[in-house]
């Protein structure tokens, strides 16, 4: 019971600040309407049990990506050029009517379909129990384990992406 | 307590229908980016809702959704970069002063 009404706030969190994030004109309001958003999605994670997900995610996106934009902000920022957010009401109505045919197709289809095991129920206990648990330990074993439940090569995968990433910003950003 | 998959979908499609909306009506390249954040979150939810309710035994979609984090993060640096480098060049960051690729 409790973890429903938790669920329900989150969502209710989730949806409002996104609905906020996307509407206000003060770009550094968006982004901390960003924050809210990603931290009610942390929430989430942890609510399925998935507690290393939920860390990774406060300490990935609320610590690093929206800190990263508040420092883009401020460096982009310019008292003469005020943010000028307002779109046509044309434009405003096309994009409304895109993205409430987005959600009605999504919804038709989700809704409409029969999963294997009802959908299946976030039962009581939330953390998974027994051999659906992942652990720490498991989760660091599996990422590099070059076996057949292994996560070797996408691990590897990112660290390389990670590299040319660093090296890349440093190219774009730099001054001439 | 029971949280039946259908409330994580409808709180994700939610999500994405208004990434959506951001994507299109946002001038400034930032507020773009952070609507493209709120379409990357909306799909992160996905993953995880679909491995912890309907396949709990398996890892897949929890190591799907912790290398897209990875990427994001990674996509966020280099696009904030490129915001940057074009702020220098044009003193503003609206996407209907990118019209040319010229330096």
């Amino acid at each position: 019971m409790a973890s429903t009404i938790i669920f329900y706030c989150l969502a209710a969190i989730i949806l409002i600040c996104a609905l906020l994030a996307v509407t206000t004109k003060r770009i550094m309001r968006a982004a901390t309407y960003l924050l809210f958003v990603l931290f009610g999605t942390a929430g989430l994670y942890f609510l399925m049990g998935y507690t290393f997900l939920g860390a990774v995610q406060v300490m990935v996106y609320a610590g690093g990506v929206v800190v990263l934009y508040i420092f883009a902000l401020m460096l982009t920022g310019r008292k003469d050029v005020k943010d000028n957010e307002k779109a046509s009401i044309a434009k405003k109505m096309a994009a409304v009517c895109a993205s409430l045919g987005a959600a009605a197709i999504l919804l038709f289809v989700m809704l409409t379909h029969k999963f294997i095991n009802d959908g299946g129920l976030l039962s009581a206990p939330a953390e998974p129990t027994g051999e659906q648990a992942t652990s720490i330990t498991q989760i660091g074993q599996m990422m590099v384990d070059a076996g057949h439940n292994g996560y070797l090569l996408p691990f590897e995968a990112v660290s390389v992406l990670l590299l040319a990433c660093i090296v890349g910003g440093l190219l774009i950003a730099r001054k001439r | 307590m029971n949280i039946s998959i259908y409330c994580f979908l409808i709180v994700s499609a939610l999500m994405l229908a208004i990434g959506i909306y951001g994507f299109l009506t946002r001038r400034n390249t930032l507020a773009i980016l952070i609507s493209v954040e709120l379409i990357l979150n909306a799909a992160d939810l996905n993953f995880a809702a679909f491995n912890r309710l309907l396949f709990p035994a398996g890892q897949e979609g929890y190591f799907f959704t912790l290398f897209s984090v990875a990427i994001s993060a990674a996509e966020t640096a280099i696009a904030i970069a490129v915001m940057i480098n074009i702020y220098r060049n044009l003193k503003n960051n609206f996407v209907e002063n990118l019209d040319s690729m010229k330096w």
